[in-house]
């Protein structure tokens, strides 16, 4: 394979690398056709800029790239929308060869820079939305777009091109060499996976990157993986955009909160627990609380529905002191959507010892939920008063969804006591 | 022991709790919406909002300083992993 550097825009240069055996990119993803590492490198009359560099088995091939467009000397600027790795593996020999460079990060990127370069004294420009750097008569301007998917993800757009250089925004893992969207394979489907595996859990964050991208002019879009964008560039904003919407239009009022509360029960007793606690949620204005039987669905659609409710419950039995594997599958699947902030609470029955509450509420508080209500466990079948700490739990979530939730004043010791059983 | 309290604000609940004591080692098992990533003063994700009572609260520890520059933090935010409570009335929220 020859390794030229592909013109992609006027004095504009793919110097990427492309990695077409890579089948498992991070540990959790997978790709069926390699990806692509995709660095580039901008002309200006004083200047040269290196935007990103390859993961570092490819620095051999990204140098003889850069050389055939650029002497190391003539290097002003790099420019890094993103410390992964991936991007990275070069720059350590990018910055030697070039010592003239100065480098253009994100101000969250920082304290990763100086972990990633094990140094403090670094030759570097923190940047933010619409700073800019000149070239000679070439301007990048910067975008900070946290957060997608890092906390110190960028994109840099080259005004005079009309030219996005938006890291692993709307970049997929797909390798094909001739490069651009309209010459390669059918990379549909690689795009959305990667939207939906690294984008996803970040919604919040797509949806205010894409307000600064939309106003643009955008004539190509050129991602840090996968295909160039140069044939309808904004048709991916778009589905960007889509998908970052919620997935169906909700029947509740805007103002209402949703509850989901799933379960699983063995013998009758955490269901009959769950329809309590749905109702005493139900009894707190503005509260639409919903119940699902875990065995009579599937973890996918489950998911869309917790990456729209305000709060999640679930009930569990203990079984050999530990809450049932549907229940974990489904909170193992949650690593795809947000959900930072929402409420979270757990209950259940059991036989013999319960401790699967416990273990379900620590595992919520680890996802980033908060959990303010200690949930209820019940021995064997509820009583009729088990069942009114039921609703009384249902209540007091609604009204913490709503909030409207009694101040309380608590001893911290009282934080660290053994789980108890349902609270008044 | 001298105490002090802590509000926190999104949940509404106030721990008492002896002085010197740090917002992590309470603020996830009250529940509240604080996030934590490092838990070591690095990387920012538990920065919170001091509603009241910054007077009550440990000075910024250099470490802890540089981090808060680095997200261009205000006056009011501290991380919930560094800061530790004095004493008198304190409320925070997430952020
Ligand atoms: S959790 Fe990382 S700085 Fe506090
Ligand atoms: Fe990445
Ligand atoms: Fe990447």
């Amino acid at each position: 394979m020859s390794e030229a550097p592909v013109s992609i825009a006027p004095d504009v240069f793919w110097i990427g690398a492309l990695d077409p055996q890579l089948r498992v990119f991070d540990v959790i993803l997978r790709t069926a056709n390699g990806t692509t590492y995709n660095a580039y490198c901008v002309r200006g009359e004083t200047g040269v800029a290196v935007i990103d560099t390859v993961k570092a088995e490819y620095a051999d091939t990204f140098f003889e790239r850069l050389e055939q467009v650029a002497r190391y000397d003539e290097i002003t600027v790099i420019v890094l929308n993103h410390l992964e790795p991936d991007h990275t593996g070069a720059l350590p020999e990018l910055m030697r060869r070039a010592p003239r460079a100065r480098l253009y990060i994100s101000v969250k990127a920082q304290t990763m820079l100086k972990g990633l370069l094990k140094s403090e004294d670094l030759a570097y420009t923190p940047v933010d939305t619409g700073d800019t750097v000149n070239l000679g008569g070439r301007t990048l301007t910067f975008l900070n777009t946290p957060f997608l998917h890092w906390p110190d993800t960028q994109c840099t757009y080259l005004n005079e091109e009309a030219l996005l250089f938006s890291g692993d925004v709307f970049g997929c893992h797909f390798c094909d060499g001739r490069l651009f969207n309209d010459r390669v394979g059918d990379f549909r489907f690689s795009f959305e996976y990667y939207y939906q595996h690294i984008m996803r859990p970040f919604r919040e964050h797509v949806r205010a990157g894409l307000d600064l991208i939309e106003p643009l002019r955008l004539d190509l879009i050129a991602p840090a993986h996968g295909p160039i964008l140069r044939d309808a560039p904004r048709s991916y904003v778009q589905r960007y955009r889509q998908l970052a919407a919620p997935l169906l239009h909700n029947e509740a009022s805007d103002r209402a909160k949703t509850l989901v509360i799933f379960y699983i029960s063995s013998y009758g007793n955490t269901a009959r627990m769950a329809q309590a606690v749905r109702d005493g949620a139900e009894e707190i204005d503005g509260v639409r609380a919903s119940l699902y039987d875990l065995q009579g669905g599937e973890v996918t659609p489950f998911v869309d529905l917790i990456e729209e409710a305000d709060g999640i419950v679930f009930g569990s039995p203990t079984i050999n002191g530990d809450a049932v594997k549907p229940i974990w599958d489904l909170l193992s699947s949650l690593a795809v959507v947000s959900v930072k902030d929402k409420l979270g609470a757990a209950f259940g029955s059991y036989g013999w010892t319960g401790e699967a509450v416990s273990m379900l509420e620590d595992r919520l508080r680890g996802l980033k939920l908060r959990v303010p209500v200690t949930g209820v466990r019940v021995k064997l079948i509820p009583t009729e008063e088990e069942l009114d700490q039921c609703r009384l739990f249902g209540r007091q979530l609604g009204k913490h969804l709503t909030g409207r939730n009694a101040r309380r004043v608590i001893d911290m010791s009282e934080l660290f006591k053994e789980p108890h059983h349902a609270q008044g | 022991m001298p105490k002090a309290n802590v509000t926190f604000e999104d949940i509404g609940v106030t721990v008492t709790v002896p002085a010197g004591t740090r917002l992590i080692e309470i603020s996830e098992k009250v529940g509240a919406g604080i996030t934590y990533g490092c838990r070591e003063g690095e990387c920012a994700t538990c920065m919170m909002k001091i509603v009241s009572g910054m007077e009550n609260m440990s000075e910024r520890s250099v470490l802890e300083d540089k981090v808060l520059q680095e997200n261009m933090a205000s006056r009011k935010h501290r991380l919930a992993c560094q800061a530790q409570v004095l004493g008198g009335e304190v409320v925070v929220r997430p952020g």
